[in-house]
């Protein structure tokens, strides 16, 4: 896993978000063990204490919860999983309109483009 | 074990007519990475060797998990001092004696490993070390105890960045889960992100002491371009 942190938001919360990705993108699968804190956090290069803030708020939001016995696991609700997968996808549809936007595309030119899209054809 | 690990009020240091550390009023926990940030002649080694015991306050009151400086305070810090202080005639293994010999909480196996992921070996003399492995095999020791309170000056000051990440891991990786880590430096980009909390020292004031999420939070920046705003010279 590539941990990316940017300078200028909170470092727990771009943690929040990657490890959101790395649940609904399935890399750690419903129902499996999460990392210990500290395994996360060297590999994040990250201080503990920010990696624990941040699995206390996907503990919150019910992605992942602490077992007794097994520890932290993730959810095995899978309808919250792709609920939120889905909320992502919304999310990342509305800046792609929005950057088309950017170029002059009004939403129906882009949602030709899109009708039309083939991923082989290289050119436009 | 106390509440606060240190505690500081109106802590003040002069040499002479000049004030080093300036009636500082401070309370830092358990468990923390801290970072003591400042520009030169900002009062960073001065507060460690007052920590440490190494110097006395002028005036004020200063605890390390409920002691002023002393036996019982000394056996909890473990302090990597800005520069050197073995002879250089040293083997590897006569450090590690030596600490053994020294520090009760000290774990050798622990040292003796990390010499080795070092490329370290046991029968190196000091003095055939290059200035970054003499940084390293330094840091290695300190960390090998099992200290309330890790006083780090300068810790990434004279290594490469291969080594500097080395170094970061091996704090992040080697301090006991209770323990306090604070190291001075002035290479923050480098370490922001290892860092619960920051202390600004400015003319031996504190000028700021939050975490580092909160200081993005409010400022949209990071602790580093603070910093350079904050500490810009000409002003």
């Amino acid at each position: 896993m590539n941990w990316k942190l940017t300078e200028d938001r909170p470092i727990w919360i771009q943690l929040v978000e990657q490890l959101t990705m790395l649940i609904v993108s399935g890399i750690y699968e419903s129902g499996s063990a999460v990392p210990a804190v500290r395994t996360l956090a060297t590999e994040a290069g990250v201080n503990p204490n920010t990696m624990q803030r941040a699995l206390a708020e996907l503990e919150n939001r019910k992605l992942v919860e602490t077992r007794r016995t097994a520890g932290r696991i993730v959810t095995e609700d899978l309808s919250l999983i792709l609920s939120i997968r889905k909320e992502l996808a919304y999310q990342r549809t509305a800046e792609f309109f929005t950057s088309m936007h950017a170029l002059g595309y009004t939403e129906e030119q882009t949602r030709e483009l899109l009708a039309a899209w083939n991923k082989k054809e290289e050119s436009v | 074990m106390n509440q606060e690990l240190i505690t500081a009020r109106g802590l003040t240091k002069s040499y002479g007519t000049k004030t080093a550390i300036d009636h500082i009023d401070l309370s830092v926990g358990h468990g923390r990475i801290i970072g003591l940030l400042g520009p030169n002649g900002s009062g960073k080694t001065t507060f460690i060797k007052l920590l440490c015991g190494l110097l006395h306050p002028t005036s004020g009151e200063l605890k390390i998990d409920g002691h002023s400086p002393g036996v019982e305070s000394k056996a909890i810090i473990s302090y990597l001092p800005d520069r050197m202080y073995f002879a250089d005639w040293m083997r590897t293994s006569d450090l590690a004696a030596f600490f053994a010999d020294f520090y009760a909480d000290f774990d050798r196996t622990k040292a003796l490993e990390m010499f080795k992921s070092l490329g370290i070996g046991q029968n190196d003399r000091i003095k055939t070390m290059s200035k970054g492995t003499k940084e390293k095999a330094q840091l290695a020791l300190i960390m090998s105890r099992k200290a309330q309170l890790y006083l780090l000056d300068e810790p990434i000051g004279g290594v490469d960045p291969a080594a500097r990440d080395f170094i970061l891991n091996t704090i992040l990786t080697n301090y006991n889960e209770n323990g306090t880590v604070l190291l001075s430096t002035h290479l923050i980009s480098d370490i922001e992100r290892v860092l619960d909390e920051v202390i600004f020292l400015q003319n031996g004031k504190v000028v700021r002491h939050d975490t580092v999420d909160n200081i993005r939070e409010q400022e949209g920046k990071s602790v580093d371009q603070l910093f350079r705003e904050i500490f810009t010279y000409g002003h």
